[in-house]
């Protein structure tokens, strides 16, 4: 199978792993300075808001031969007053005209005389006219729903896994928030209502990948404290390296759509709603993968290992492994976090920190792994 | 065959596995036939996508009336929208509300939308016009040459069935210049009486009164001064018995000109005076049951003081006219919803109108009056008007975009996942097929049109449909690894993977709810698009791909593990088949 399958197998089996868990305090910095960055880029730049926020007009045009420029000075001369005006070429041909501040009784004037300036038919001009308050009533509900969404997900995560997985979630998913406003107030991004309905559905899918990780993560750690090799850590590494192609696998498909809709979809239509979902969209369930690998799962680890339970496994962890090589060296090829999550009880391959021999060692690990049961 | 626990198993999907596909195939069938029989074979497109012009309301707060914004309030606007933009002709415009405060008005592409938009957006007009004519509806016939000056005064008594083919007439011999002040009322009585003997004729219904029966004697005073010969033409050419007319009547005119209108009910239309008063100097009106003197419903009017004065006023100078010319009318939408006559003038900032009213209707004016129009003023959040062709576009880019999107997919699950994917996409197209069905028989049933955020809900929904899958294949991999063989593996990840995807899907699914619930505009076609996806997700894991699975794995191809099912435990990196005995007591440990 392919590369990525091979990978699958040996993350799986735990040749190759990455301590994600381990080296959480890297992860955690680096997240710290991304949402640091963003908060400056969003109180230095502030967003920039369509003009859904402001009122105004959005006028979409037939094809036409007028360049942007000139449609701008144009449009211009044709609106009386100060008002900002953009204009952008779509993928059809034809143009997007954006003057901020105008009515409905202005904009159908601008509609007639833009028609005559840009010699097309006003009734093919397709106006878009936006009441001031308009995106304001659109955040607003959105910022209600993203509370009442909050509450209703740490409420259900509590009840499903447990208190500590669903604070870590939230963690992340105002972590995927904070980074994907960011990226918006640092690169300019318009905000229109659109944004903020990828803002909103990026909850649910960023909350998706974290859940599947989450549901492993609850299903290797089963039994924990009946065993003393190793500790929550070690487990929750373990079991974020075994789904990470799956985590991979999903937030690649999921990401594939979203791509066509902000690619194809914006290219052919350029400037609109579709774009600005696909965005938001893009830009958040990217944040939303690494965050329930990278923040997410490290987090609840760290919640976990304070527990006094935990801290006594890993005290009789620590312990064990102390006796362990009081004894001598028995099985020592191997460092100490990722070899030792090598434990595979069915084919338990001990020492498959030699990728290339994964073959062979079948009769090793079938050896080995019968004393399974003294282990615990 | 290290048999897993009996309890692990869900015995129902794996023992049939064919009634659950056959389960699903009759669903699609049923749908499918459902969409021929109800004559919709594809989803109603929404204003964006099929072009014409969407205009968003939403309802103001205004100070004082906390509670105003409620559902009550919202249908009757509604209601009254409706017919408004209903009454323009506009065939299939639909009103709705959406949310808590805002409503939707559809004009579909072909229609004279700026005429609509005008009516939508204006919330009220209500006047206080004194009447200079009133006739009986009359379908103009012969009469069009209008400025007839033939003295001919244009009554309209209400019983006999003469108006008809007189009301040409009523130009010029006026005499009642009534409009505004000069005259002081002289008595101080603060009654209306509606329309002299009975009249205005509270016909039960939504619509009170409006006939007023005006005095049937024709008093030569009546025609009108200052008519303009245009408006008297119009009047001429009025028929207030055709929707369009009567929505048109006087459309546009300035509240200080002299225009026609109709009474609500079609049936008598009127030449009426510059406004007087106009709704604002109205600071309530109430409708109360008048137990004192027996008159049953009646409203009751309060005027701020400066409409108070005025009103005194002008109610002092009807009083002193013969009939009609002592009527004023209560006009709504230009539309006359009332026309009292007056016996006196009306001091002190209130009046009655007494007129037979049911309580219904009494309400209703009452309403109309507080209100003006509507129940609510509305703000114009967000016009949009989308020519055929830039919708067409939209579609089209959507469409393509959704395309390349499930393509791209699609490749990725056969570099994948090679002959799984086979089970992947051909469960991705069922799930498309039942959303594409639902959509298209929810037009009818429900009113849902696709519109493109719906569009774009349904291709990121292509995402969250395609990982449930990779969530079970994945699951079975990991079985696959453990070492088993193929249809033991494909029952035993079945439990956890379907853990897994019930939890993740319902998350996605509280949060198309949320949004739903929480959003307005077109967001709400996005959201519904999404929750809807995700149901269907379930139910095609459940009841298609599960099953299909199930049969599939007995089959040579996939159980043998070819190089080319995507099951190949070589290229999974399980070695031969091992042969397992206690392994399976501790089915936990696996992972842990």
């Amino acid at each position: 199978m392919s590369r990525l399958g091979n990978l699958g197998h040996r993350l799986h089996r735990g040749e190759v792993s990455y301590d994600f868990v381990g080296k959480r305090k890297l992860w955690y910095g680096v997240s710290i300075v991304i949402t640091l960055v963003a908060i400056i880029g969003l109180a230095v730049n502030g967003l920039n808001k369509g003009i859904e926020f402001s009122g105004g007009a959005v006028f979409t045009t037939p094809k036409t031969s007028v360049s942007t420029g000139d449609a701008q000075t144009k449009t211009q001369n044709v609106i009386s007053g100060h008002h900002d005006v953009i204009a952008q070429k779509l993928g059809t041909g034809g143009l997007r005209i954006q003057v901020s501040g105008i009515d409905g009784t202005t904009a159908d004037k601008v509609k007639q005389d833009l028609a005559k300036e840009l010699n097309v038919d006003p009734n093919a001009i397709s106006p878009q006219v936006v009441g001031p308050s308009w995106g304001q009533e659109i955040s607003q509900k959105a910022e209600l729903g993203l509370v009442i969404f909050m509450v209703l997900v740490v409420l259900y995560l509590a009840v499903a896994f447990e208190w500590r997985m669903a604070i870590s979630a939230l963690v992340a998913l105002v972590h995927d928030l904070t980074i994907t406003i960011g990226v918006y107030a640092i690169v300019g991004f318009e905000v229109t209502p659109g944004t903020v309905i990828g803002l909103l559905t990026i909850l649910g899918y960023s909350l998706y990948d974290t859940v599947v990780v989450f549901d492993g993560l609850k299903e290797s750690t089963k039994g924990i404290t009946s065993q003393t090799r190793f500790t929550y850590s070690e487990l929750a590494n373990r079991s974020l390296n075994q789904t990470l192609v799956r985590s991979i696998n999903t937030t690649v498909v999921a990401l594939l759509p979203v791509a066509a809709l902000l690619f194809v979809g914006g290219g052919l239509l350029g400037a609109g709603m579709l774009n600005d979902i696909a965005l938001a969209l893009f830009v958040g369930l990217a944040a939303g993968a690494y965050s329930s690998i990278f923040i997410a799962t490290p987090l609840v680890a760290s919640l976990k290992e304070r527990t006094p339970e935990m801290r006594a496994l890993a005290k009789r962890v620590k312990a064990k492994r102390a006796a362990a090589e009081a004894k001598g060296e028995s099985e020592e090829p191997q460092d100490a976090v990722p070899a030792d999550a090598d434990d595979e009880p069915v084919e338990a391959a001990a020492t498959a920190t030699v990728g290339g021999q994964r073959r062979q060692p079948t009769a090793r690990s079938r050896g080995r792994g019968r004393p399974s049961g003294k282990r615990r | 065959m290290a048999a897993p626990k009996k309890g692990r198993r869900s015995p129902g999907a794996q023992g049939y596995p064919g009634r659950a596909l056959a389960v699903i195939l009759v669903a699609l069938v049923a749908l499918t036939g459902g969409m021929f029989i109800s004559g919709h074979t594809s989803p109603r497109l929404g204003i964006d996508l099929a072009g014409g012009t969407e205009i968003t309301l939403t309802a103001k707060n205004t100070p004082g009336q906390a509670n105003a914004i409620n559902k009550a309030n919202m249908d009757t606007a509604v209601n009254i929208i409706n017919k408004r933009v209903n009454g323009l002709g506009v065939s299939e415009a639909e009103v709705q509300t959406q949310g808590d405060r805002n409503i939707i008005v559809d004009i579909p592409r072909g229609t004279n939308a700026d005429q609509a938009k005008k009516q939508v957006g204006t919330t009220a007009q209500l006047y206080f016009r004194t009447v200079i004519t009133e006739a009986n509806n009359a379908p103009a016939a012969g009469n069009k040459p209008s400025p007839s000056p033939s003295g001919s005064p244009s009554s309209a008594p209400s019983s006999s069935p003469s108006g008809a083919g007189k009301n040409g007439a009523s130009a010029k011999p006026s005499t009642s210049p009534s409009p505004s002040s000069t005259a002081q009322g002289r008595a101080v009585t603060d009654a209306v009486k509606a329309a002299g003997s009975s009249s205005p004729k509270a016909t039960s219904s939504a619509t009170p009164s409006t006939n007023p029966s005006a005095a049937s004697t024709p008093p030569p005073t009546s025609g009108a001064a200052g008519v303009p010969p245009a408006v008297q033409k119009q009047f001429n050419a009025l028929d207030c018995s055709k929707p369009t007319q009567m929505a048109n009547a006087g459309l546009g005119a300035q509240p200080t000109d002299t225009t026609v209108a109709c009474s609500q009910d079609g049936k008598t239309k009127y030449i009426l005076g510059p406004a007087q008063v106009d709704g604002k100097q109205v600071s309530g009106a109430k409708s109360v049951y008048d137990t004192q003197s027996g008159e049953g419903w009646i409203v009751t009017l309060e005027f701020s003081s400066a409409g108070g004065k005025k009103f005194a006023d002008v109610t002092g100078q009807l009083a002193k006219q013969q009939p009609p010319n002592n009527q004023f009318a209560i006009v709504l939408d230009n539309q006359v919803v009332s026309a009292p006559s007056v016996s006196s003038a009306i001091t002190g900032g209130s009046a009655q109108i007494y007129g037979n009213f049911t309580q219904q209707s009494s309400e209703d004016l009452a309403n109309v009056l507080s209100y003006g129009a509507l129940p609510l003023s509305f703000n114009t959040s967000d016009v949009t008007t989308v020519s055929p062709q830039l919708g067409g576009e939209q579609l089209h880019g959507g469409l393509i975009a959704g395309a390349v999107g499930l393509a791209l997919v699609v490749l990725y699950l056969l570099a994948y996942y090679r002959g799984l994917s086979f089970v992947a996409v051909v469960s991705l197209l069922v799930s498309a097929a039942l959303t594409y069905a639902i959509m298209t028989l929810l037009g009818p049933a429900i009113g849902f049109a696709l519109n493109l955020p719906a569009v774009c809900g349904a291709i990121v929904a292509i995402g969250i449909t395609a990982d449930s899958f990779i969530v079970y294949f994945e699951r079975i991999r990991d079985e696959l690894r453990g070492g088993r063989s193929l249809a033991p593996a494909v029952q035993r990840a079945w439990p956890r993977a379907r853990r897994t995807i019930l939890v993740s899907d319902f998350v996605s699914f509280l949060a198309a709810a949320v949004l739903f619930i929480c959003s307005v505009g077109k967001v709400q076609g996005f959201a519904f698009t999404l929750g809807l996806t995700t149901l269907l997700d379930v139910v095609v894991v459940y009841l298609f791909t599960k099953p299909l699975m199930t049969i599939l794995a007995r089959r040579k191809f996939y159980a043998q593990g070819h190089p080319w099912s995507g099951l190949n435990p070589k290229s999974l990196g399980v070695q031969a088949p091992l042969r397992r005995g206690r392994r399976t007591a501790s089915p936990e440990a696996k992972e842990a």
